[in-house]
């Protein structure tokens, strides 16, 4: 189905003069696009793919500038003035964000922003956009589209506003849509809905699809030909099919290499419960207050129980919303909660701050943001001692030194980085940094929250690597939760599948991928596993 | 949202009632009383006095007194001005504070507010850096600098404006307290304006609407600027209250018979009437305009929703 070249980048530079003097993001790229393929720009953060397709749209931030060309059907878009460049965004080149959640103007109702830009470039009267609208609507497959036209983003799901984004797009019936990483942000269903609707709507209109993004998966199930970038150059391109059977550049083979392997084995099953919660119960309240009626009451977690046993990883797995960061701070005893916790035969449940105090040095907690998580005005050693300072008061600050020494060396760092600051460091190594903190306690259970979340594919692969070696030196549990169903599997040998504070189905890790028996779980593993293509490509 | 009203003004009550609590027993506190003069009454004509308005009670009488007057609408007289009673007092000068205080801020909004604008779109070049100079100095240039300097330059050297006095509320008269008023209020503004003019055109929304080939009114007008007015009204609402309540300054140096100068004259004289008058109408002005605020807060942002 490759067609005439409609949209060809050539010697593409961006510089972003910054206090530190000028950043080259782009490094002289050249990448064309053919009428109605479906090109995927790969690379990982910092790679230059997006601000590739921010500065042919003109996007780039004010301190932003790009040299080059980027030449849409004969005219470049990068010398063309305001009122040329605003004939084709939006008509001839349409693009999607990362953001839906904030990509839609929160003051106005979706009709009025789907009808402006149909207005616009069209020229229809209210009634006949309002018409248009309404049937863009339809063709994204929103539910009740006439009720929609009147709803106020906010009123919806990032999925839905994420459809909204697309029909906004779309209306105008554009050469090229530009997709800069339209799932990152959604749940793994969501994601997989959103992008058989891409591959659906590309077969009924028939325009070309430009991915962003640093997910290989959507890649191999979705693109023609494919260019990988790494820090602003193309290092790779080709057909996807051919790039994914032999790939060339080292960087391409790292990449492919990167989504986590290996297994975990179940501990004996004669190990020792550690920790053991029966029917625990997190209920919220929402609203209420003087004079405004009792509030309403949302069961978080909805009488869940789970028996942790030394050395082994209980992976719980679930949606936004689904309640599993509430357990596991419920489990610690970090929000208030019903029914029984024990741990190591003691009742969490009675225990007051007092008496919790001593145990929260054997139960510790890794968060999924590297960046937030860490003190930016506390050095990495003062970050990781601190525990100490308070959990074994009696050591000398010689010693505590050693402690981090030691601790740093175990999570892979340099000891050296003890005396630096955390905006110094990547965010892999950050996530190190919070595994340090964590493990320099020497704790029994450790619950990671999302612990690889935040980071690229190739970091990920290194972090699972080493909390699961950390695992077996410590003989340590963790329970590891995670909405990413490669990861999960790659560290648990026990999973429980949660959904709207409750549990669907739990069993060992083999058992659950290998046969899932309830549907929840199925859509959750074949949109994530599934490795059928969305689209035949032509 | 008429519920959400509703239930505010009910709470508006106990509010009130603790602020005219603490401001009774407050100002009790303070050495001396209204007839403690420095000609000094004779004590008899000093116990007569204290007799006809009741201050010879025990304190909780007086309390319970000036509470039931109150519910009536009845503030009681002034104890320094005494032909007046307080309610007249206010009903002479409120007027004209609020008219003064009015205008100065529907300036200051619409002055500020373009500067803001204009200063947001230029980042970082000339326009913004003299904007940022101007509401610089603005803020921080007081009030009894700018007024007399007003006085001096339109009054004593060009003579285009009266030097003072309220003559009768002729327009002539208004225009150099409300520039005194609204001056700093128009730096405060800008700043805000700018500020949060610059956040909003940098949302991701923003980038949607250029994305999709808008006009660059209707990414500015339409879509960063109504976002970005939601900060303003926050701050217009406090600040309304502050000005339509007069200032003692301005209305000191101008010779305005405003009610601006009632909180601190009644404070020092120990006009306990006068005094408790001022504070129930700066706080009744003060939760009227909070309320407001979040009424119209309602109206701009369709997700701020009471119910």
């Amino acid at each position: 189905m490759a067609g005439e070249t409609i949209l060809s980048v050539k010697d593409l530079r961006v510089r972003f003069r910054t206090l530190d003097g000028a950043v080259e993001a782009v490094k002289g790229i050249n990448l064309h696009v053919d009428a109605g393929e479906t090109v995927a720009v790969v690379g990982e953060s910092g790679s230059g793919k997006s601000q590739t397709m921010m500065a042919a749209m003109s996007l780039l931030a004010s301190n932003g500038e790009a040299t080059g060309a980027v030449d849409y059907r004969g005219k470049n878009l990068l010398t063309l003035g305001k009122s040329e460049l605003n004939k084709v965004r939006g008509r001839k080149i349409s693009m999607i964000f990362q953001e839906p959640m904030t990509s839609l103007d929160p003051l106005y109702t979706i009709g009025n922003q789907l009808m402006e830009p149909i207005r616009r470039h069209r020229g229809l009267d209210a009634k006949a956009a309002r018409a248009e609208a309404l049937r863009l609507l339809e063709l994204v497959k929103i539910p009740d589209p006439e009720r929609r036209l009147k709803s106020y983003p906010h009123e919806m799901s990032g999925g839905q506003r994420q459809r909204v984004m697309i029909a906004m797009a779309l209306a105008n019936d554009p050469d090229i849509l530009i997709a800069d990483e339209p799932t990152t942000a959604l749940d793994v269903t969501i994601q997989a809905q959103i992008l058989m609707l891409l591959a659906e709507l590309q077969r009924k209109l028939g325009m070309a699809i430009v991915f962003i993004t640093h997910d290989l998966g959507i890649v191999r199930r979705f693109a023609d030909r494919v260019y990988v970038m790494r820090s602003g150059e193309v290092v790779e391109e080709g057909k996807a099919d051919e790039l994914f059977a032999n790939p060339q550049h080292d960087y391409t083979k790292m990449l492919l290499a990167a989504e986590p392997t290996g297994r975990k084995a179940a501990p004996p099953d004669n190990a020792p419960i550690l920790l053991d919660g029966r029917n625990v119960e997190v209920e919220f309240k929402i609203g209420g207050g003087f004079l405004a009626g009792p509030p309403m009451l949302l069961k978080a977690v909805d009488h869940i129980s789970v028996a942790l046993k030394r050395g082994q990883t209980i992976g719980i797995v679930g949606e936004s919303g689904s309640g599993k960061s509430t357990l596991g701070r419920a489990l610690l005893r970090l929000l208030p909660s019903e029914g029984s916790i024990h741990f190591g035969g003691q009742d969490l449940s009675k225990a007051d701050k007092s008496e919790m105090r001593p145990l929260r040095r054997e139960l510790q907690l890794v968060f999924q943001d590297p960046f937030g998580s860490l003190s930016p005005r506390m050095t990495v050693g003062q970050i990781i001692t601190e525990g100490l300072l308070v959990h074994e008061p009696s050591l000398s600050g010689k010693e505590r030194d050693a402690r981090a020494v030691e601790a740093l060396r175990e999570v892979g760092l340099d000891p050296a980085a003890r005396n630096r600051y955390p905006h110094e460091f990547s965010g892999g190594q950050r996530q190190r940094i919070a595994i340090a903190r964590a493990m320099i306690l020497k704790p029994k259970v450790v619950v990671l929250d999302e612990p690889t979340s935040a980071l690229d594919r190739s970091v990920q692969k290194q972090i699972v690597e080493l909390l699961r070696k950390l695992q077996a030196d410590h003989d340590l549990s963790y329970l590891f939760i995670s909405h990413d169903l490669a990861v999960v599997r790659a560290m648990s040998d026990y999973i429980i599948v949660m959904k709207q504070g409750k549990i669907v189905e739990e069993g060992p890790t083999e058992a659950i991928f290998g046969d899932p028996r309830e549907t929840y779980t199925k859509t959750l593993m074949a949109a994530a596993i599934d490795e059928t293509k969305f689209r035949q490509s032509a | 949202m008429f519920v959400y009203v509703i239930r505010r003004l009910l709470t508006a009550i106990p509010t009130l009632f603790v602020i005219v609590t603490l401001a009774f027993f407050l100002i009790r506190i303070a050495p001396g009383g209204p007839f403690n003069q420095e000609r000094g009454l004779s004590p008899e004509i000093k116990a007569n006095l204290e007799a006809q308005f009741g201050l010879g009670d025990p304190l909780w009488l007086q309390y319970v007194n000036y509470l039931k007057n109150l519910l009536h609408g009845n503030f009681g007289p002034s104890y320094n001005l005494p032909d007046f009673t307080v309610t007249e007092l206010f009903a002479k000068g409120l007027p004209i504070s609020i008219q003064l205080g009015f205008s100065a801020l529907a300036l200051a909004l619409f002055i500020g507010g373009i500067l803001g604008i204009v200063a947001a779109l230029n980042q970082n070049k000339a326009g913004d850096y003299s904007v940022i100079a101007l509401a610089t100095a603005g803020s921080t240039i007081p009030t009894f600098v700018i007024a007399p300097v007003i006085q001096l330059l339109f009054g004593l050297t060009w003579k285009l404006l009266p030097i003072g006095g309220w003559g009768d509320g002729a327009l002539i008269n208004k225009i150099g307290p409300i520039l005194t008023l609204s001056l700093p209020q128009i730096a405060i503004v800008a700043r805000l304006m700018r500020g949060s003019m610059i956040e909003s055109l940098r949302s991701n929304h923003i980038r949607t609407a250029r994305a999709l080939g808008l006009s660059d009114w209707s990414v500015v007008v339409k879509h960063a600027l109504r976002g970005a007015v939601l900060p303003i009204v926050s701050y217009a609402g406090p600040a309304a209250a502050a000005l339509l309540t007069g200032s003692i300054i301005v209305e000191t140096i101008f010779a305005i018979p405003g009610v601006g100068r009632y909180f601190v004259d009644a404070a020092l004289n120990r006009d306990y009437t006068l005094v408790m008058g001022t504070v129930v109408v700066i706080a009744l002005f003060t939760i009227a305009f909070n309320l407001i605020v979040d009424i119209l807060y309602a109206f701009f942002d369709p997700r701020v929703r009471y119910d």
